[in-house]
Protein backbone atom coordinates (compact mmCIF):
# COMPACT_ATOMS: atom_id res chain seq x y z
CA UNK A 1 0.00 0.00 0.00
CA UNK A 2 1.64 3.52 -1.05
CA UNK A 3 0.26 6.46 0.67
CA UNK A 4 0.51 9.38 -1.38
CA UNK A 5 0.20 12.85 -0.85
CA UNK A 6 -2.57 14.93 -2.80
CA UNK A 7 -3.65 18.01 -0.98
CA UNK A 8 -1.52 20.82 0.49
CA UNK A 9 -2.78 24.00 1.94
CA UNK A 10 -0.56 27.50 2.07
CA UNK A 11 -1.87 30.04 3.84
CA UNK A 12 -3.09 33.14 2.10
CA UNK A 13 -4.02 36.67 3.22
CA UNK A 14 -5.56 37.76 -0.13
CA UNK A 15 -6.45 35.38 -2.90
CA UNK A 16 -5.60 37.20 -5.76
CA UNK A 17 -2.51 38.58 -4.91
CA UNK A 18 -1.53 35.04 -3.95
CA UNK A 19 -2.41 34.18 -7.67
CA UNK A 20 -0.42 37.09 -8.93
CA UNK A 21 2.86 34.77 -7.15
CA UNK A 22 1.74 31.65 -7.65
CA UNK A 23 -0.28 31.76 -11.05
CA UNK A 24 1.41 34.40 -12.97
CA UNK A 25 5.19 34.08 -11.52
CA UNK A 26 5.22 30.47 -10.80
CA UNK A 27 3.27 29.66 -13.79
CA UNK A 28 0.77 27.07 -11.34
CA UNK A 29 -2.60 26.07 -13.40
CA UNK A 30 -5.86 27.28 -11.51
CA UNK A 31 -8.05 24.32 -10.58
CA UNK A 32 -10.67 25.08 -8.63
CA UNK A 33 -11.77 28.26 -6.70
CA UNK A 34 -14.66 28.45 -4.01
CA UNK A 35 -15.67 30.68 -2.91
CA UNK A 36 -18.37 30.50 0.99
CA UNK A 37 -18.97 32.74 4.00
CA UNK A 38 -16.78 35.48 2.65
CA UNK A 39 -14.15 33.74 1.94
CA UNK A 40 -11.81 31.52 -1.01
CA UNK A 41 -10.01 28.50 -1.18
CA UNK A 42 -8.12 28.33 -4.45
CA UNK A 43 -6.41 25.29 -6.11
CA UNK A 44 -4.05 25.15 -7.83
CA UNK A 45 -1.10 22.78 -9.29
CA UNK A 46 1.68 22.39 -11.93
CA UNK A 47 0.54 21.07 -15.55
CA UNK A 48 1.30 17.46 -15.45
CA UNK A 49 1.15 17.19 -11.25
CA UNK A 50 -1.54 15.37 -9.63
CA UNK A 51 -0.85 17.38 -6.44
CA UNK A 52 -3.72 20.41 -5.43
CA UNK A 53 -2.25 23.02 -3.18
CA UNK A 54 -5.12 24.77 -2.42
CA UNK A 55 -4.29 28.63 -1.15
CA UNK A 56 -6.72 29.13 1.71
CA UNK A 57 -7.27 32.46 3.60
CA UNK A 58 -6.42 32.43 7.89
CA UNK A 59 -9.93 33.28 8.61
CA UNK A 60 -11.59 30.66 6.44
CA UNK A 61 -13.46 28.25 8.97
CA UNK A 62 -11.78 29.21 11.37
CA UNK A 63 -12.52 31.28 14.89
CA UNK A 64 -11.30 34.83 15.36
CA UNK A 65 -8.60 34.82 17.08
CA UNK A 66 -7.32 31.81 15.53
CA UNK A 67 -7.65 32.95 12.38
CA UNK A 68 -5.85 36.43 13.36
CA UNK A 69 -3.02 34.33 15.02
CA UNK A 70 -2.92 31.97 11.83
CA UNK A 71 -2.41 35.27 9.81
CA UNK A 72 0.06 36.73 11.75
CA UNK A 73 2.06 34.04 11.74
CA UNK A 74 2.19 34.23 8.09
CA UNK A 75 2.56 37.52 7.76
CA UNK A 76 5.55 38.12 10.48
CA UNK A 77 7.37 35.64 8.23
CA UNK A 78 7.14 32.10 10.83
CA UNK A 79 5.74 29.80 8.05
CA UNK A 80 7.44 28.00 5.26
CA UNK A 81 5.15 27.27 2.34
CA UNK A 82 6.73 24.83 -0.13
CA UNK A 83 10.01 23.88 -2.20
CA UNK A 84 8.78 23.50 -5.84
CA UNK A 85 11.70 22.44 -8.32
CA UNK A 86 12.32 23.96 -11.77
CA UNK A 87 14.13 22.94 -15.08
CA UNK A 88 15.70 26.24 -15.40
CA UNK A 89 16.11 27.99 -12.38
CA UNK A 90 18.09 30.97 -13.20
CA UNK A 91 14.81 31.95 -15.88
CA UNK A 92 12.40 30.85 -13.11
CA UNK A 93 14.04 33.25 -10.44
CA UNK A 94 14.78 36.53 -13.00
CA UNK A 95 10.37 35.55 -13.92
CA UNK A 96 9.30 35.69 -10.16
CA UNK A 97 11.94 38.63 -9.35
CA UNK A 98 10.42 40.64 -12.21
CA UNK A 99 7.02 40.23 -10.59
CA UNK A 100 7.66 42.18 -7.82
CA UNK A 101 8.52 39.17 -5.22
CA UNK A 102 10.39 39.79 -2.29
CA UNK A 103 13.96 38.29 -3.19
CA UNK A 104 15.87 36.18 0.06
CA UNK A 105 18.03 34.55 -1.81
CA UNK A 106 19.26 34.92 -5.28
CA UNK A 107 19.90 31.45 -6.98
CA UNK A 108 22.90 30.09 -5.38
CA UNK A 109 24.69 26.18 -5.02
CA UNK A 110 24.15 24.79 -1.35
CA UNK A 111 26.99 22.88 0.15
CA UNK A 112 24.64 19.61 -0.08
CA UNK A 113 24.66 19.90 -3.64
CA UNK A 114 21.43 21.55 -4.18
CA UNK A 115 21.28 24.53 -6.35
CA UNK A 116 18.08 27.05 -4.85
CA UNK A 117 16.90 30.90 -4.63
CA UNK A 118 14.13 31.84 -1.99
CA UNK A 119 11.24 34.62 -2.14
CA UNK A 120 8.46 35.65 0.25
CA UNK A 121 5.34 35.26 -1.28
CA UNK A 122 2.82 38.53 -1.18
CA UNK A 123 1.41 37.29 2.20
CA UNK A 124 4.65 36.52 3.84
CA UNK A 125 5.30 32.92 3.33
CA UNK A 126 8.75 31.41 2.51
CA UNK A 127 9.13 29.51 -1.02
CA UNK A 128 12.46 28.25 -1.69
CA UNK A 129 12.44 27.35 -5.68
CA UNK A 130 15.43 24.36 -6.58
CA UNK A 131 17.11 23.84 -9.88
CA UNK A 132 15.52 20.11 -10.93
CA UNK B 1 -9.31 17.35 -9.67
CA UNK B 2 -9.68 17.44 -6.10
CA UNK B 3 -12.71 19.57 -5.12
CA UNK B 4 -11.96 20.95 -1.50
CA UNK B 5 -15.36 21.12 0.96
CA UNK B 6 -15.29 24.62 2.37
CA UNK B 7 -15.31 23.84 5.76
CA UNK B 8 -18.34 25.09 8.14
CA UNK B 9 -17.87 28.35 9.49
CA UNK B 10 -17.39 28.00 13.24
CA UNK B 11 -17.96 32.21 13.82
CA UNK B 12 -20.95 34.32 13.34
CA UNK B 13 -18.71 37.48 11.58
CA UNK B 14 -21.40 39.67 12.55
CA UNK B 15 -19.73 39.97 15.88
CA UNK B 16 -16.11 40.57 15.26
CA UNK B 17 -13.98 41.26 18.02
CA UNK B 18 -10.06 41.83 18.06
CA UNK B 19 -9.87 42.12 14.39
CA UNK B 20 -6.56 42.87 12.93
CA UNK B 21 -6.26 46.08 11.98
CA UNK B 22 -4.07 46.80 8.35
CA UNK B 23 -2.19 48.52 10.37
CA UNK B 24 -1.05 45.99 12.67
CA UNK B 25 -0.61 43.69 9.57
CA UNK B 26 1.32 46.39 7.95
CA UNK B 27 3.69 46.41 10.89
CA UNK B 28 3.88 43.00 11.20
CA UNK B 29 5.28 42.70 7.47
CA UNK B 30 7.55 45.60 8.18
CA UNK B 31 9.02 43.52 10.96
CA UNK B 32 9.33 40.49 8.71
CA UNK B 33 11.24 42.67 6.16
CA UNK B 34 13.49 44.20 8.61
CA UNK B 35 14.54 40.42 10.17
CA UNK B 36 14.71 39.23 6.36
CA UNK B 37 17.12 41.71 5.71
CA UNK B 38 19.13 40.84 9.12
CA UNK B 39 19.48 37.14 7.32
CA UNK B 40 20.50 38.27 4.10
CA UNK B 41 23.18 41.18 5.23
CA UNK B 42 24.39 39.16 8.42
CA UNK B 43 28.19 40.10 7.38
CA UNK B 44 27.49 43.98 6.64
CA UNK B 45 28.21 46.62 9.95
CA UNK B 46 24.16 46.63 10.96
CA UNK B 47 22.90 48.35 13.60
CA UNK B 48 19.65 48.84 15.24
CA UNK B 49 19.26 52.23 13.81
CA UNK B 50 19.64 50.66 10.06
CA UNK B 51 17.84 47.52 10.88
CA UNK B 52 14.93 50.45 12.31
CA UNK B 53 15.57 51.74 8.83
CA UNK B 54 14.07 49.11 6.92
CA UNK B 55 10.89 48.60 9.48
CA UNK B 56 10.31 52.22 8.70
CA UNK B 57 10.28 52.76 12.72
CA UNK B 58 12.11 54.38 15.14
CA UNK B 59 14.71 52.23 16.63
CA UNK B 60 13.28 52.12 20.06
CA UNK B 61 9.65 51.15 18.73
CA UNK B 62 11.40 48.63 16.09
CA UNK B 63 13.44 46.95 19.15
CA UNK B 64 9.95 46.75 21.10
CA UNK B 65 8.01 45.33 18.44
CA UNK B 66 10.84 42.86 17.36
CA UNK B 67 10.85 41.31 20.67
CA UNK B 68 7.20 40.96 21.33
CA UNK B 69 7.20 39.45 18.12
CA UNK B 70 9.94 37.68 17.90
CA UNK B 71 11.19 36.41 21.08
CA UNK B 72 14.59 38.37 21.12
CA UNK B 73 15.97 41.55 20.13
CA UNK B 74 17.39 42.44 16.97
CA UNK B 75 20.69 42.65 18.29
CA UNK B 76 20.31 39.72 19.88
CA UNK B 77 18.73 38.04 16.47
CA UNK B 78 21.49 39.27 14.23
CA UNK B 79 24.45 38.01 16.49
CA UNK B 80 22.26 34.78 16.87
CA UNK B 81 22.32 34.44 13.04
CA UNK B 82 26.26 35.55 12.66
CA UNK B 83 26.61 32.52 15.23
CA UNK B 84 25.18 30.26 13.28
CA UNK B 85 26.71 30.98 10.23
CA UNK B 86 30.08 31.19 12.12
CA UNK B 87 28.50 27.26 13.16
CA UNK B 88 28.46 26.01 10.11
CA UNK B 89 31.62 27.86 8.60
CA UNK B 90 33.32 26.61 11.72
CA UNK B 91 31.95 22.83 10.77
CA UNK B 92 33.92 23.41 7.52
CA UNK B 93 37.20 23.96 8.88
CA UNK B 94 37.91 27.45 8.49
CA UNK B 95 39.58 29.32 11.63
CA UNK B 96 37.93 31.07 14.45
CA UNK B 97 39.53 34.11 13.07
CA UNK B 98 38.27 34.23 9.25
CA UNK B 99 35.15 32.98 10.49
CA UNK B 100 34.45 36.23 12.95
CA UNK B 101 35.43 38.17 9.94
CA UNK B 102 33.37 36.87 7.80
CA UNK B 103 29.94 36.81 9.68
CA UNK B 104 30.33 40.54 10.04
CA UNK B 105 31.76 40.47 14.19
CA UNK B 106 34.91 43.15 14.56
CA UNK B 107 36.08 42.02 17.62
CA UNK B 108 37.16 38.28 18.06
CA UNK B 109 36.69 38.79 21.75
CA UNK B 110 33.11 39.48 21.53
CA UNK B 111 32.39 37.13 18.94
CA UNK B 112 33.85 34.42 21.13
CA UNK B 113 32.44 35.38 24.32
CA UNK B 114 29.12 35.53 22.50
CA UNK B 115 29.99 32.32 20.81
CA UNK B 116 30.61 30.47 23.86
CA UNK B 117 27.33 32.14 25.78
CA UNK B 118 25.20 30.64 23.07
CA UNK B 119 26.86 27.62 22.26
CA UNK B 120 28.06 26.13 25.23
CA UNK B 121 31.87 25.87 24.19
CA UNK B 122 34.16 27.79 22.75
CA UNK B 123 34.17 28.40 18.94
CA UNK B 124 37.68 26.43 19.10
CA UNK B 125 36.07 23.86 20.96
CA UNK B 126 33.37 23.61 18.47
CA UNK B 127 35.48 23.67 15.31
CA UNK B 128 37.48 20.99 16.77
CA UNK B 129 34.45 18.44 17.57
CA UNK B 130 33.25 15.81 15.08
CA UNK B 131 30.15 17.26 12.78
CA UNK B 132 29.78 14.56 10.49
CA UNK B 133 25.93 14.09 11.72
CA UNK B 134 25.66 17.38 11.29
CA UNK B 135 26.69 17.54 7.24
CA UNK B 136 24.42 15.09 6.47
CA UNK B 137 21.60 16.83 6.54
CA UNK B 138 20.76 19.99 4.23
CA UNK B 139 21.96 23.14 5.48
CA UNK B 140 18.81 24.86 4.80
CA UNK B 141 17.63 22.16 7.98
CA UNK B 142 20.63 22.34 9.93
CA UNK B 143 20.09 26.58 9.84
CA UNK B 144 17.46 25.46 11.93
CA UNK B 145 18.24 22.34 13.68
CA UNK B 146 21.54 24.11 15.34
CA UNK B 147 19.96 27.46 15.56
CA UNK B 148 21.24 28.41 18.79
CA UNK B 149 18.76 29.40 21.19
CA UNK B 150 18.60 31.62 23.68
CA UNK B 151 17.19 30.86 27.40
CA UNK B 152 14.08 33.43 27.75
CA UNK B 153 15.22 37.11 29.56
CA UNK B 154 19.24 36.40 27.82
CA UNK B 155 18.37 38.30 25.43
Amino acid sequence: MTVTVSTMFISVHDPDEALTFYRDALGLEVRNDVAADGYRWVTVGSPGSDLDVVLSQPHGGRSQAEGDALLALVTQGSLQAAIFSTENLDETFEKVRASGAEVLQEPVSQPWGARDCAFRDPSGNLVRIAQA
Amino acid sequence: MCVVPPPVPRVDRSRRGDVMTPEELADLAHLRRARDSIDRNYAEPLDVPAMARVALMSPAHFSRRFRAVYGETPYSYLMTRRIERAKALLRQGMSVTDACVTVGCTSLGSFSSRFSEIVGETPSQYRARDHRDVEVIPACVSMVVTRPRRTPGAA
